[in-house]
């Protein structure tokens, strides 16, 4: 939360294209540990990208990815891999493996990585399921017999596995009810209390109000000239709600604004 | 204005041919790479049994009644087309000779090949391009695991273990299949059938066509990997990448069936360089 403490993860003037299309031009970014930094802007706007990027699952275009101040190119593929074990990952399909059951699902990390036996890590794997709200009964079933819910439920144990120290989410309500919406921000929120890093990537306002300690919003850069910055706001979730600035508040306040307008121009 | 249409044509169609090049290009020094990264995987460790061991089931034995029927119909397709050429020379006793040299070193090898290019190629690009489109191959670099190492090495070892296998079961059913139409139906002798083979039919022969079996066995592995792991764009890129694996296998056993015989014929003349000795 003190930025005078070097931070747990930082972008520096990155930028970063698929073939032609640019999807992030120049961004700056910094996550101090402890804190939640919650990432909103349009669909197609470079945040779930951005979070690849700080998870090294992404190589920039251009610019540096930083942890602890570190570079991560300067880092092999096998180093990239080892420390990327601090890092717990939330995919906004929960990409959960499709052949495995949910005890395999969560219990991948601990058996690639660790040397626990058997029933050590049948025990962690409980102890996870139990903490998002699964009991052990889950442990037979195939993600295809799962619901949303649940399946990100199972994702986020996956996640929580290997205990790391910063959690990235990408959208982790979309696609949910509102009961299970507020379930996976308790969830969230609950994680953070743990003494861990979490970066949230959402549309979900909800989850901003109830998690963000940091909020930035990204800008579509189809949509913005050459001059402009990508990232259009950073600040506190109450300076976010208090933003009158055009952009912010109509995302905000979910309203469409100009877009209706070139919509009944075409 | 009228004298440039044709030049804007030319050009385009120019144009189009060295895009088709490039891409052609690209793409054999892609999986040239990508077979690289395979290699030096391969020798960190094998893959766990939990892992490795329903895979060759999957790649063995659910193939082996398609590979049986292949086998079966090869060898009485071989006894129908060659019994009347045989018969106009008298020389009926002599099929089985023919039809075990060709289903050995030839057909056994490369129809098998192909059928399996078909049912394991196709299913693996499909389930790596299914694993890439819904971010799991993500999900594998998140939780340590590298994809190549988990998912591609085990599928190499596999192809390489179970494709000689089922071409070993595919060269004997078409043998049997042979013999038995032959002398079942076309009335040819069961002991002149089966000393014509002895005669005329070595180790060799045999051991050529399992050989290019491996070979086969690698290149279904690879391609089905790299198209599984190259595919984009939701379902319609998995099955994209499905077809591309069938398309780009089968050519590629063709092309390396050629070489591969090239390669076999001098050898064997270099290691025995009278003719006469095979036979």
């Amino acid at each position: 939360m003190n930025s005078l403490t070097t931070p747990i993860l930082e972008l520096r003037h990155v930028s970063r294209q698929f073939g032609t299309q640019h999807v992030l031009r120049d961004i700056s970014l910094a996550v101090h540990p402890g804190e939640t930094l919650v990432i909103i802007g349009e669909s197609g706007c470079g945040k779930s990208v951005t979070m690849k990027l700080l998870m090294a699952l992404l190589k920039p275009t251009s610019g540096e990815v930083l942890w602890n101040g570190n570079p991560v190119q300067q880092l092999n593929e096998r180093e990239i891999s080892t420390r990327r074990l601090k890092y717990g990952y939330l995919f906004q399909g929960a990409a959960l493996f499709d052949s495995m059951n949910v005890f395999e699902n969560v219990a991948f990390g601990l058996r690639q990585n660790t040397n626990l036996k058997e029933d050590q890590i049948l025990d962690i794997v409980v102890q996870r399921l139990h903490e998002v709200g699964l009991s052990e009964d889950v442990c037979g079933k195939k993600p295809a017999e799962l619901s949303g819910g649940m399946k990100k439920r199972v994702g986020l144990a996956r996640a929580l596995a290997l205990d790391p120290r910063v959690m990235f989410f990408d959208e982790p309500t979309t696609g949910l009810d509102p009961i299970m919406s507020d379930v996976i921000n308790e969830l969230i929120f609950r994680t953070g209390q743990r003494d861990v890093t979490n970066v949230v990537v959402t549309h979900d306002m909800r989850t901003v109000e109830r998690i963000a300690d940091k909020v930035i919003m990204f800008f579509p850069l189809a949509r913005l000239d050459d001059h402009q910055e990508q990232i259009i706001f950073r600040g506190t979730k109450d300076e976010l709600f208090a933003c009158e600035e055009t952009q912010v508040s109509q995302f905000v306040r979910g309203e469409a604004g100009a877009r209706i307008e070139e919509l009944h121009a075409a | 204005m009228p004298m440039s249409a044709p030049v804007q044509s030319r050009e385009s169609f120019v144009h189009q041919i060295g895009r088709a090049v490039t891409s052609v290009v690209q793409l054999i020094g892609d999986i040239g790479l990508f077979s690289i990264c395979l290699f030096s995987k391969l020798f960190r460790g094998l893959p766990s049994a939990r892992v490795f061991v329903p895979l060759c089931f999957q790649i063995g034995v659910r193939s082996v009644s398609v590979i049986m029927i292949t086998g079966g119909f090869i060898g009485m397709v071989m006894a129908v087309q060659s019994y009347n050429q045989f018969r106009l020379m008298h020389m009926e006793n002599r099929m089985g000779a023919m039809i075990t040299l060709s289903i050995v070193t030839e057909l056994g090898p490369v129809l098998a090949a192909t059928m399996l290019s078909g049912r394991i190629g196709s299913a693996i690009a499909a389930e790596l391009g299914t694993m890439k489109v819904t971010e799991q191959l993500e999900a594998l670099r998140a939780l340590g695991a590298n994809p190549v190492q988990y998912l591609v090495v085990p599928r190499l070892l596999a192809c390489l273990l179970m494709i000689p296998l089922l071409t070993a079961v595919a060269d004997a059913t078409g043998i049997l299949s042979g013999w038995l139409f032959s002398t079942e139906a076309l009335g040819i002798n069961s002991f002149h059938y089966w000393h014509h083979v002895n005669q005329f039919i070595t180790a060799w022969d045999l051991l050529s066509g399992l050989t290019k079996s491996i070979f086969f066995g690698a290149i279904i592995a690879i391609i089905a990997c790299h198209r599984g792991f190259n595919s984009e764009g939701g379902a319609e890129g998995v099955g994209r990448a499905a077809t591309e694996a069938f398309v780009y296998s089968f050519v590629t056993i063709l092309v390396l069936d050629f070489f591969l015989g090239v390669f076999s014929n001098n050898l064997y003349y270099l290691i025995w360089p009278n003719p006469l000795v095979s036979g």
